[in-house]
């Protein structure tokens, strides 16, 4: 009784009860996040492979690598909000398709299974192969079973390997798309909700997934050349960049057209989410996903499309700005599962949502969700090392 | 077929073999009994241990306040609305007190003006004006309210 009171004390206006206290946490607002770093990460990586931009060479295997380890993890936020850790193999094995949220299963097994980590292993099977040879006692068995104990280091075998992988990303690329955008579906379909239910959603989703893993990889490709003092390959953080502002550019378009509609089409709802946006919102929205996350590296990447700097003050702005975008989407992420659950359905109040810092279980489980793909990834790079690859000796 | 596809496929094919076992094997019994959800799971929620009684359930001891009640304003508001989820008192009432608000605030939750509530179903007043600091109770009986 004491917590509902308490609760009550939050509310503005009219509400109803089931809305009193918020279903979806700050751990649903990781699960989107996360999940659209995967596809940002993947589509990165294919548009080396399919579109042929060597530029972004020294980007392609860490973008794979990373979108595999946030892949691995992009579960774990739905597990642990459940609070049903033991019951959690049930989404896999009682897939159906009267729930959005049921066909995730199938969803997330495809993506693992058929496009990442089969991209990965016919990109890696070659250097799977040199390295089990060169190396000793475990490493060798292991390096071997993840071959699939095939030692073949033919060019007709290299061949096969190139001509399966670059299909594979040809697939891999709608499914990148189709992750993310059902991930936006589940919200967009929503229709009781005003602020979710937009057919524009799954696109808005995939764009803003887009900008995240492509400032992911841009932040962890410096990142790697820091730890390894290496130098930074200039002429492809300068194309990252490019790409970058220009998907930054449509998912700013494609999300002012959805609020244009919003604003023009005023329906019942209008004047609950104005007062959503203008007030709950307003850090959120505008200073940090508007202001932050999109108009400032828009500007910064604008101006370094005409007037190029020093490199090594490229460097540092690329840094920010990654970091920056990197920022604007987790809010982006933050407005809509957060922001959706605040007004009440009734368009008479609102309830308010604060993270629990102490005492609670979202803030620390969703940093540790946010953190344990970073060791994930370490792991991974230093297992198949893009660096280490054989690919000049072969060529 | 190249051998690493060969080889794919069959790794595949253990693992959508291994797959179909698990799926055999945990898959809930009550799995789609009635619709896409455990059948059991119905049994296990209406398991559960009741928090709620009814006013009824009150009346059988609070039957002075219960009689009260029914000729007031605040005939329709369940008993436990203030009071509190009430099973565990009716079923051991010596070691489950249940809370009595008496503060001016509680009943401002409901009675607070607010342009978004019905104020012909709800009274209202404006808590800065009507005898601030003053304790409601003082002049209103919560059990059968007067205007």
């Amino acid at each position: 009784m004491e917590s509902l009171y308490e609760a009550l004390a939050n509310l503005d206006g009219f509400i109803y009860p089931n809305e009193i206290a918020l279903n979806w946490d700050l751990l649903i607002v990781m699960y989107p996040y996360i999940t659209g770093l995967v596809a940002g990460a993947f589509i990165l990586a294919s548009l080396n492979r399919v579109f042929d931009i060597k530029a972004l060479k020294p980007t392609y295997e860490i973008s794979l690598l990373t979108a595999l380890a946030f892949m691995l993890v992009a579960t774990m936020p739905l597990i642990t909000h459940l609070g049903q850790p033991l019951r959690f193999y049930e989404m896999l094995i009682t897939p159906h398709l009267t729930s959005a949220m049921a066909i995730f299963g199938f969803v997330y097994l495809w993506y693992l299974m058929v496009v990442l980590l089969l991209e990965i292993w016919f990109d890696y099977r070659y250097d799977m192969v040199i390295w089990s040879q060169q190396k000793k006692g475990f490493m060798k068995f292991f390096y071997k079973a993840l071959t699939l104990w095939i030692s073949d280091t033919s060019p007709e075998s290299r061949k096969t390997d190139e001509k399966f992988g670059y299909f594979i990303t040809v697939i891999g690329i709608p499914s990148a798309f189709l992750l993310h955008g059902y991930v936006g579906f589940i919200f967009g379909s929503i229709k009781a909700n005003p602020w979710w239910s937009t057919v524009m959603m799954p696109v808005i989703f995939l764009f803003s997934a887009m900008v995240s893993g492509i400032a992911l990889v841009m932040f962890i490709y410096m990142a790697i050349n820091y730890l390894r003092r290496k130098k930074t390959d200039i002429f492809c953080l300068d194309t990252i960049a490019k790409y970058l502002f220009y998907i930054l550019i449509l998912d700013f378009t494609l999300e002012s057209l959805d609020q244009i509609h919003r604003i023009y089409e005023a329906d019942e709802s209008f004047d609950i989410l104005k007062i959503l946006v203008r007030g709950k919102l307003f850090f959120t929205f505008f200073i940090m996903q508007i202001g932050i996350g999109t108009l400032i590296p828009i500007t910064t990447l604008g101006v370094l499309q005409f007037k190029k700097p020093r490199e090594r003050t490229r460097k540092i702005l690329y840094l920010i700005i990654s970091i920056f975008v990197l920022v604007g989407i987790f809010f982006m992420r933050w407005n809509v599962v957060i922001g959706g659950q605040l007004f009440s359905k009734s368009f008479y109040g609102f309830t308010s949502y604060k993270v629990n810092l102490i005492g609670g279980t979202d803030v620390s489980l969703s940093l540790l969700w946010f953190i344990v793909p970073f060791f994930i990834l370490a792991f991974l790079i230093w297992l198949l090392p893009p660096w280490k690859k054989f690919v000049e000796k072969t060529n | 077929m190249p051998l690493q596809v060969k080889r794919l496929l069959l790794a595949f094919a253990v693992f959508i073999a291994i797959m179909l076992v698990l799926k055999y094997f945990l898959t809930p019994d009550s799995w789609r009994e009635y619709g896409a959800y455990r059948g059991k799971a119905l049994t296990e929620i209406s398991g559960k241990e009741a928090k709620y009684v009814e006013m009824e359930t009150c009346a059988e001891c609070h039957d002075t306040i219960a009689g009260l009640k029914t000729q007031g304003l605040h005939v329709s508001v369940q008993c436990e609305i203030c009071h509190g989820p009430g099973y565990k008192h009716a079923d051991d009432p010596d070691n489950n007190d249940l809370e009595i608000p008496r503060e001016r605030q509680f009943c401002l939750r409901c009675h607070t003006k607010n342009m978004a509530s019905p104020q012909d179903i709800i009274k209202q007043i404006d808590a800065v004006e009507h005898n601030e600091g003053e304790e409601c109770i003082t002049c209103h009986n919560p059990h059968q309210p007067w205007l």
